[in-house]
């Protein structure tokens, strides 16, 4: 490797992570944070059987799972000024990664709460509880260990799929790297070590998904 | 006066016809082994009494107040569950919850019992069952009859008037069902109204104060158990008592 490529990588290195801390991590955790709140909402709308709003939620499901997020992306941020709605590239990005990650979770979510066996529910209501007591003690604290793995897969994908908002402007370590690339035209070696952090980023992640599994299971196995 | 009457009560699933006009009384002290074939209705009937089945039809008197089958209100079922505990077949203890946890849950959450004060009933209740060194693991720990037995403990901690048990040994292996009986034993040694869903012949025939014997969804002959077992009035109910209690055909 020339001492120039050397170079250019210790220098770029800075300039990648920087907004990899300041964007891609925040806008990663606003997202699966408003994301989550969506999916348990939808989760528990559908487990519920709530009339009006059961197939209103299948159908905001049915739609962003059906659909491209780089086109999502594409719609909010270019798409929505022909009808009078400017957002900044941030913001945009922020509502669609949230959507799409409330509904692949809130099916992670149904699919477990649908797991915890329906005698737990019979057992609360038979000691005088009511249904929200239940839930919120006994059904969704058990629910939310098994959905835990696969949440923690959604996770990992919405922190690399983060830099499909480099499309819409939004300066996040992808959209550093081009630029670092377009100015050096060193891509294999740039890309490489974007590719890198990002594994970094996942590795992280896939420590802290272990630790949680660990803590959660304390109470040993379903039967 | 019972202190609990079931009158006319019917349910249907899908049309088919599971209790088909149950009549039911019983008396504070009552220890009733409700009897039959699989699919007799026996624990609809259980089920129905507790609200996790919505009976079609009926009348219910608790504690001298009447209500009307399929048309309580959501409010009086709460009321009338605090009054009563249930004791299910695979036990359905709280997963996530320790052994002393699963006592406390309903004291603590249903009736806003300060947390020391329910942490002691739950001891007591525990130890009544056997059951205190065992506090504080998870029901994964624990065996089946264990299991079962802080069910009763749940149960029992609540102070009701009375205890639904459905089928409370048949997911039990054969070696655990004895720990299980010996304790609601006890509790009907104690005075305890227990109604009884079960294929324990023994418990019905030396436990068990009165009998009720359901097939097709309604009762074929019910009375004390002494009666039913030695002097069985109808031809059916002979039948079952020899199939029971006689060597099985090989």
């Amino acid at each position: 490797m020339s001492e120039r490529l050397i170079g250019i990588l210790t220098d770029s290195f800075g300039k990648i992570l920087l907004p990899g801390l300041t964007m891609t991590i925040p806008l990663t955790v606003i997202s699966f944070s408003i994301g989550m709140v969506i999916a348990v909402a939808c989760a528990l709308v559908q487990f519920a059987k709530i009339k009006i709003l059961t197939p209103i939620v299948r159908t905001y499901i049915w739609i962003i799972r059906g659909t491209p997020l780089l086109v999502q992306l594409f719609i909010i941020f270019y798409g929505l000024p022909n009808v009078g709605i400017v957002l900044d590239a941030f913001t945009s990005a922020v509502i669609v990664f949230s959507l799409s990650t409330g509904a692949y979770c809130a099916e992670t979510m149904r699919a477990a709460l649908e797991s915890v066996p329906r005698g737990q529910m019979e057992a609360g209501y038979c000691v005088g509880m009511s249904y929200m007591q239940i839930m919120r003690r006994i059904v969704l604290p058990q629910a939310f260990r098994t959905a835990f793995p696969p949440l923690s897969n959604s996770l990992i994908s919405l922190v690399k799929d983060t830099s499909l908002a480099a499309n819409i402007t939004v300066v996040e370590m992808f959209m550093a790297t081009q630029r670092i690339v377009a100015r050096t035209y060193e891509a294999l070696a740039l890309y490489i070590e974007v590719a890198l952090i990002y594994l970094l980023f996942s590795t992280v992640l896939e420590q802290l998904q272990r630790w949680g599994e660990k803590k959660l299971n304390t109470y040993g196995g379903q039967k | 006066m019972p202190m609990l009457e079931v009158k006319e009560i019917r349910k249907a699933f899908d049309g088919l016809k599971v209790l088909d006009g149950v009549d039911l009384s019983v008396e504070k002290g009552d220890v009733i082994a409700i009897l039959g074939p699989s699919g007799s209705g026996k624990t609809t009937l259980l089920r129905c009494l507790n609200f996790l089945e919505t009976a079609d039809s009926g009348e219910m008197i608790f504690d001298g107040e009447h209500f009307r089958l399929g048309h309580v209100s959501h409010r009086d079922i709460a009321r009338l569950r605090k009054k009563t505990a249930f004791v299910f077949q695979n036990y359905n203890l709280f997963l996530n919850k320790t052994a002393l946890q699963n006592v406390t849950e309903g004291l603590i959450v249903a009736r806003k019992m300060p947390r020391d004060k329910a942490d002691e009933i739950a001891r007591k209740a525990l130890e009544k069952v056997g059951l205190l060194d065992r506090c504080d693991h998870y029901p994964s720990q624990l065996s089946g009859g264990q299991q079962q037995r802080v069910a009763i403990a749940r149960a029992l901690a609540t102070d009701p008037e009375i205890i639904f048990f459905d089928e409370p040994t048949s997911a039990l292996d054969p070696e655990l069902i004895g720990e299980v009986l010996a304790v609601m034993r006890q509790l009907a040694e104690e005075g305890m109204t227990m109604l009884v869903v079960t294929h324990e012949m023994g418990f019905a025939r030396n436990v068990s104060s009165k009998v009720l014997f359901m097939e097709d969804g309604v009762v074929v002959e019910s009375g004390a158990s002494k009666e039913f077992f030695e002097n069985p009035k109808s031809e059916r109910t002979r039948a079952f008592i020899r199939n029971i209690t006689g060597e099985p055909a090989v």
